[in-house]
């Protein structure tokens, strides 16, 4: 392994921070350091900074700069996404009744506050996926009441890439909310996505998908970790979870970071010029591998729906082998994958997600998860499938007969 | 997950793999529904005091990088131990003669333990 190049596939985790983001950061370490709320030439420097790096996001979603607050990254934009609305909502109308929806295979930072609220009375709807990962478009009708007041469902799933129908979902709530509003009735739906993992690869455009709230990360687009931020469409109601200093127009506050923020403005740039070409690429290379691993390895499940997926994705479970032991022998080749979602790899559970699309718990143990980026080669992917295939051979065969 | 370079050592060439065949005991622990199989196969003979002894001992383990390696650690430990010994064998041994474990696999050492114990009562 010493000798030859490591080979990242877990670009679902982290991807490298590209070297032009990397370069626009450094001046704002040492040299245009000043604090960007400071009116001194040192601080104006840094805010002038910021506010580029807010234009570049906001072109990104079409959306307006000042619909943008920064963020720590996309699990602290989940938080004050839900937190905030539903606080919000409960200041106005502390007795009624609120209903909110998401689904099963939400990532944690959405789950966990949700879970919050339901403990404080809230009511939840989460609503289940089909085989692919995807939620019925006719299930998640149903299951909006007259007291639902917020809505949240990821963009792409992080362990099997499924694609949500984020824009029909949205047409959906908005001749709803047309219909209240007709009616009368004060109350609004209001609609937000996690849309960390389609940042690089789908349509973002916040018109377009109906969304009144989106959370993003830099580290997943080729720029930094501790970076994100959630579009709030103007006019949406939201009460500020860290408070202090009145930044990011009293929701976000605490001093910006800004090396972070300049590094996520470039990085969405990068992200919007080269798009298709890299989607291109990756999917090219995706589908040569999964298409070798079928036909060189014997009994793999492929989870991930080819048709309806980022095409980074290759979720994938060798029956009969265990998912860690492929992934630590496959990281001793100097080959870096998942098994189901990072989050998940410090407790030993089988990942809900893989339950929720059916999956039976011996399988989803069996799970490992490849994600493309667009600096992987087609020379990498043959030297992958040279060692998965008897290293999977291998780990079968330590194990009983059962 | 940080393991031991005597874990990986274990992963990468596990010692007493494969079955015993006509072995004189056989113990299956664990299910995978949780992830972890571990089954032990004995032979057995008597020494000169005549007692019981393990002559040999293999196993056959699907789980993670740590539930084979304690596997394999744990087929080193009890290899020609009487029964006697074999059944004193701890969790805490394995996991030193390992070189430690991360904590949340401290629970598959407990495996070990548990799949030679079951094989020795079966016998």
């Amino acid at each position: 392994m010493s000798n030859i190049k490591p080979i990242y596939l877990d670009h679902s985790a982290a991807t490298p921070v590209d070297k032009e983001v990397l370069k626009i950061m450094l001046p704002y370490f040492s040299q245009t350091y000043g604090n960007p709320s400071s009116l001194h030439s040192f601080g104006q420097a840094a805010a002038a900074a910021v506010s580029q790096a807010r234009e570049n996001v906001a072109d990104f979603l079409s959306c307006q700069a000042s619909e943008i607050i920064f963020t720590s990254g996309a699990t602290e934009a989940d938080n004050l996404a839900i937190f905030g609305l539903v606080n919000a909502l409960r200041e106005k109308n502390p007795k009624e009744k609120l209903h909110l929806i998401t689904s099963v295979i939400e990532h944690p930072a959405v789950l966990e506050p949700v879970r919050r609220l339901e403990a404080e009375g809230v009511r939840v709807t989460y609503l289940p996926v089909r085989k692919n990962g995807v939620i019925n478009l006719e299930n998640f009708i149903k299951a909006i009441k007259d007291n639902t007041v917020f809505i949240s469902i990821m963009y792409v799933n992080s362990e099997i890439g499924a694609i949500q129908p984020i824009r029909q979902m949205g047409e959906v709530i908005e001749k709803i909310n047309r219909q209240r509003a007709k009616s009368g009735a004060n109350r609004k739906i209001y609609f937000h996505t996690d849309a960390t993992q389609a940042l690089n690869f789908l349509n973002c455009d916040v018109k377009y998908l109906g969304v009144d709230l989106l959370s993003l990360s830099g580290h997943k687009i080729y720029g930094p970790k501790g970076v994100g931020a959630l579009f709030v469409r103007a006019g949406t109601a939201l009460s500020g979870v860290q408070l202090g200093g009145h930044h990011e127009k009293n929701l976000r506050s605490g001093t910006l970071n800004v090396p972070g923020i300049v590094g996520l403005g470039q990085a969405i740039k990068i992200c919007a010029t080269n798009q298709k070409k890299n989607n291109k690429e990756i999917l090219k290379l995706r589908d040569k591998f999964i298409a070798q691993v079928k036909r060189l390895i014997p009994r793999v499940i492929i989870n991930t729906d080819l048709k309806n997926s980022t095409p980074a994705h290759a979720n994938i479970s060798f029956v009969g082998a265990e998912g860690e032991s492929i992934l630590i022998a496959l990281d001793l080749e100097g080959i870096a994958v998942s098994t189901g979602s990072a989050c998940a790899s410090a407790n030993l559970k089988a990942s809900p997600v893989l339950l929720a699309i059916g999956l039976k718990e011996e399988i989803a143990h069996s799970t490992i998860r490849f994600t493309f980026g667009k600096n992987n080669t087609a020379a990498e992917v043959k030297r992958v499938l040279k060692i998965l295939p008897p290293l999977v051979k291998r780990l079968r065969r330590l194990a009983p007969e059962l | 997950m940080q393991y031991s370079k005597k874990v990986i050592e274990h992963f990468r060439n596990p010692h007493n793999q494969g079955r015993i065949k006509n072995a004189d005991a056989v113990g299956q622990v664990g299910n995978a529904a949780c992830g972890d199989v571990m089954k032990i196969y004995l032979k057995i003979n008597e020494n000169k005091k005549g007692e019981k002894i393990i002559k040999d001992i293999k196993f056959e383990t699907l789980g993670c990088a740590a539930a084979i390696s304690v596997s394999s650690a744990l087929t080193d430990l009890a290899k020609g131990k009487t029964l006697a010994q074999a059944l004193a064998i701890t969790k805490d041994k394995i996991v030193k003669d390992l070189g430690g474990l991360p904590p949340i696999k401290v629970h598959c050492s407990m495996l070990g333990v548990e799949a030679l114990r079951l094989a020795i009562n079966n016998l």
